[in-house]
């Protein structure tokens, strides 16, 4: 149909029909492993085959980022570990499937970009039970050969910067999974859209003791927020709101004096100000150092980058909020709870833009703003 | 020089011929037959769709149609919806409002849909064209009020002016008040979208009035039951109408006022809006229930058996009923009720009042579309939420449902088994495909392996766009869809184990589509590299939030990729969190 890209032989089109279990390359396709990413061949897959149809078929590699994982995600990882399942653990490439190694699928990273020993850090609580059991780790290369599909594992560049969190999955027993189980063990928080990293929302999560709360995945299911403010608003609207968790995100806009464009942050991913502190900075960091064109520009150089370096360490910047009210107040003074409730926008100003402000609130964000919600910190 | 004229006709008579030909693909033919008539259709055509706005340039545009009157721009992917885009991602449509305002002083109609548009841009459409008429702006943001009070003021002959699912910044309500006292040319005004404080409601009625053409209106949530009667007696022509808020005390002077409005409005065949609705209040629709053809409950939040009682009190309304789109508190029940007496029903959209919940709040489950399409042979269109389905279900509703061409089915868990069999979605799914050969568009969800893909691909040869979520095992299912699927135009996959052997062996069919989207999968860098350098007609943009791809090693999967089509190469307006896999584009560092 079309010519492939690169090596990858015209074959493909018209063979490839035939089960997903069965390994193409036993059908002579030429989805043959190539080198143009650098890879060296992985010819031992083919054996492999349809070893354990059911494994293969219950084997899912899962690629998603924090918070775009589905929830019984982290249920299997512990199932796993926990030794529940029979299946034997599986790599990541379901080399049999497709007969190749690439490296993308090696490499998949979860959870955090950074490399495998900084995550490690970040899931102290969950170590003992994921990270260090060498069946999930590929920079342990060579050590376990349990599974068939362990083709290629010794060639896997053993760097750090491999992460993969594989899960086996099959119907029966995700049908016999709580979702409550795995809550102490790895539970993630409804993920932030914009760069909250994983392991402050998993830390703090586990913190503060929030009861096994259904972790929300990013933009699932698929409804409009249009929408879904709109049934928050009517379920208030009616007293339906009993404890039950939050109808989903809670989106406000944040804009920055001098940025491009607005952001927008789901305030029910945090549950501090800490974090939204945190989540604001790294959102917010780009504009002060300068890496941000606005609409049209290259931009490097919009704003001066040490100047603003400067800005930004030195506490210059406040966090301020509009609330149901209309009047903008300085973030920090009332309870978590409550400010997310009147919140209805965010705005990050210069602090002696703010001086306006509620003086008792100045007064007191002052002494606070370094610990708390200054910039400096 | 050899002038073979079997037959020729003056351009003049060709160009009244091309006038009556009106959709884009064959006026697309039409330019293919010869350099003639590509010319003759080029001068002609007054109405251009451009599905991405980035596959093109304004200045292409307008310097193969010069004489355009209306425009329709889409912006961003749709995954958008679902804020998988980040904010700043792109889809401004300044730019395209410059160049036109040059070149297109006749400009009428722009139709926009996920763009960014900002109060420069609406100031400059209330500026450049003289003879505006039609402004909608579908799921679109970055404007405020005196934008729209812009429009308000300076266009004269406005006809429509839709905001639908748009976020507007509140600054004023008076923006309304802006509408000149001659302006009387209205014939349709959404406004569902504000919030409370940008209507004046005065200056509302005053215009409702003055308008004796409107036949569109949709109010937004801040206006009050009681208030319905006073507009609706002021227009009693309208066809389509959208209430505020449908909640009072039952009040019986009210209540009589307002059924005596709805009553004196013999046109109104569309009702939508409902915000918190007092069941009470909904007997004042039986005068015009039964003219209804299309009704929008999706945001009543009522139950089943109110709902139930609205259809079976109504006589009529049951034959004429095109559309329903109702929260799933209608439960099983209710859709049973609708599938007996809706015989018409061609559009089904099931909304879930609950998405977040953990456990079942209502009883619906996949029986209500079972009994729908058992009842409603000519559904045409499904939009469904639920929490379980069967792969038995599935079949029964393809066997029943052959006439389907839209088929989006959300199980609100990922990954959700055949409730009976656990056994994976597969068999279902591949009969809605098999049955269903006019299918168009088609949304995936549940427990899914590869071979529901390679049941798409071998039975989904109109399939046109595609959605899928948490399924499949391997690249082999993207490539049953690339390399079978015929009609494809859109994908858009997100934790998918998808990786770069599907993708790079079916390259040259990504520019047979209008876009990919994939997010959350295995597509490493050195594969988006690789497409974007021998591709030059595609874009491959990735977007990465926390830091560059290019600080990685190449074979890490990417973040989120966007790839589509262009003849205009690759865009300028890139935030910084996403990259260009261009040659020609540096990649920041």
């Amino acid at each position: 149909m079309s010519p492939p890209l690169l090596g990858v032989e015209e074959e493909v089109q018209s063979s490839v029909s035939s089960p997903s279990v069965e390994c193409i390359s036993e059908n002579g396709i030429g989805l043959k492993e190539r080198n143009y990413l650098g890879l060296s061949d992985c010819s031992s897959v083919d054996s492999s085959g349809v070893s354990s149809n059911l494994n293969l078929k219950a084997t899912e590699l899962r690629l998603g980022l924090p918070g775009s994982q589905s929830p019984e995600r982290e249920t299997e990882l512990c199932l796993l570990n926990l030794g529940k399942l029979d299946e034997k653990p599986l790599f990541p490439l379901l080399p049999s499937k497709d007969g190749i190694c690439s490296s993308s699928q090696k490499n998949v990273v979860t959870g955090n970009k950074r490399g495998f020993s900084d995550t490690m850090d970040g899931f102290s609580e969950v170590k003992g039970y994921v990270y260090t059991e060498k069946s999930w780790m590929f920079h342990e290369a060579g050590s376990d050969s349990e599974s068939p599909q362990s083709v290629g594992h010794g060639k896997y560049p053993g760097n750090s910067g491999v992460n993969v969190i594989l899960s086996t999955r099959s119907p029966g027993v995700k049908a016999s999974v709580k979702q409550d189980e795995p809550a102490n063990v790895l539970q993630e928080q409804p993920r932030a859209t914009n760069g909250t990293s994983l392991k402050q929302t998993v830390i703090s999560n586990n913190n503060t003791g929030a009861p096994a709360a259904k972790a929300q995945v990013v933009g699932w299911p698929p409804i409009r927020p249009f929408r879904t403010k709109t049934l928050a608003a009517s379920s208030k609207n009616n007293d339906e709101v009993d404890g039950k968790p939050g109808p989903g995100a809670l989106f406000v806009k944040v804009s920055m004096d001098g940025a491009p464009y607005l952001r927008k942050v789901d305030l029910r991913t945090y549950s501090t100000y800490q974090e939204l502190s945190s989540a604001l900075e790294k959102m917010f960091s780009c504009f002060t150092l300068g890496q941000c064109g606005s609409n049209g520009t290259a931009g490097k150089e919009t704003l001066s980058e040490s100047r603003l370096k400067d800005l930004l360490h030195g506490s210059e910047y406040v966090v301020t909020y509009k609330d149901k009210d209309g009047d903008w107040m300085l973030v920090g003074d009332v309870p978590w709870e409550m400010f997310i409730e009147t919140c209805k926008r965010l705005k990050i100003m210069k602090s002696s833009d703010a001086i306006g402000l509620a003086p008792r609130a100045m007064e007191k964000s002052k002494a606070n703003n370094k610990k708390e919600f200054g910039y400096g910190c | 020089m050899q002038k073979e004229m079997a037959y020729s006709f003056p351009d003049e008579v060709l160009k009244h011929v091309f006038s009556f030909i009106q959709s884009d693909k064959d006026r697309n033919a039409v330019s293919l037959v010869c350099k003639s008539w590509y010319e003759i259709e080029r001068w002609c055509r007054r109405k251009v769709f451009i599905g991405n706005c980035y596959a093109v340039s304004p200045r292409m545009v307008i310097r193969r149609f010069p004489e355009v009157r209306s425009i329709e721009l889409k912006g961003k992917p749709h995954f958008a919806d679902f804020n998988l885009v980040p904010d700043g991602w792109g889809g401004y449509v300044l730019q395209w409002i410059a160049e036109m305002a040059g070149a297109y002083p006749w400009l009428g109609e722009i139709r926009l849909k996920r763009m960014v548009v900002t109060d420069e841009s609406l100031e400059l459409i209330a500026k450049s064209f003289k003879n505006f008429k039609v402004l909608v702006l579908f799921s679109c943001e970055g404007f405020s009020t005196d934008g729209l009070a812009a429009i308000a003021a300076s266009c004269k002959n406005l006809r429509e002016l839709d905001l639908r699912e748009s976020e507007v910044d509140d600054l004023s309500g008076h923006w309304l008040a802006q509408f000149p006292e001659t302006c009387t040319s209205l014939v349709s005004l959404n406004i569902s979208c504000l919030g409370s404080d940008e209507v004046s409601f005065s200056a509302l009625e005053r215009l409702v009035d003055r308008c004796p053409n409107l036949r569109s209106l949709q109010l937004n949530r801040a206006v009050t039951l009681d208030k319905i009667a006073n507009i609706l007696r002021r227009a009693p022509q309208l066809v389509d109408f959208g209430t505020g808020n449908y909640a009072a005390e039952l009040q019986p002077d009210v209540f009589s006022n307002l059924a005596g409005a709805f009553s004196s409005c013999k046109e109104l065949k569309s009702l939508s809006g409902f915000w918190d609705v007092v069941p009470a209040y909904l007997p004042a629709l039986y005068s015009i229930c039964p003219r209804l053809t299309s009704l929008n409950l999706s945001y009543a939040t009522i139950q089943s058996p109110d709902l139930i009682k609205l259809v079976s009190h109504c006589p009529r309304l049951q034959r004429l009923l095109f559309l329903i789109q109702v929260l799933d508190y209608v439960e099983d029940s209710g859709l049973e009720e609708l599938a007996s007496s809706c015989k018409d029903l061609q559009e089904l959209r099931v909304f879930p009042s609950d998405p977040f919940g953990v456990e079942p709040n209502v009883s619906l489950t996949e029986q209500g579309l079972v009994a729908v399409s058992l009842g409603c042979p000519k559904l045409q269109s499904v939009l469904y939420f639920c929490r379980r389905m069967s792969n038995a279900a599935l079949v029964t509703i393809a066997q029943n449902c052959p006439n389907l061409t839209r088929f989006r089915l959300c199980i609100i868990e990922p990954k959700t088994p055949d409730y009976l069999t656990l056994e994976p979605l597969d068999a279902g799914f591949g009969a809605i495909v098999e049955h269903c050969k006019d299918l168009r568009r088609l949304s995936l969800s549940g427990l899914l392996t590869d071979h529901v893909f390679e049941y798409i691909g071998t039975y989904g040869k109109k399939l046109e766009m595609l959605s899928v979520a948490f399924a499949g095992d391997s690249d082999l299912g993207l490539h049953h869809v690339l390399s079978g699927c015929e009609s494809l135009r859109k994908l858009e996959i997100r934790d998918c184990p998808f990786g770069d052997k599907a993708l790079l062996a079916n390259a040259a069919k990504l520019e047979t589509m209008r876009s990919l989207w994939m997010s959350s999968c295995a597509v490493s860098f050195g594969a988006c590299k690789l497409l974007g350098q021998k591709m030059p007609k595609l874009n491959v943009e990735v977007i990465d939030e926390t830091e560059p791809p290019d600080s990685r090693p190449e074979s890490y999967p990417v973040d989120k990729l966007y790839i589509y089509r262009s003849v205009a190469g690759p865009r300028f307006d890139m935030p910084p969190f996403v990259w260009s896999m261009d040659e020609a584009v540096k990649i920041l560092h």
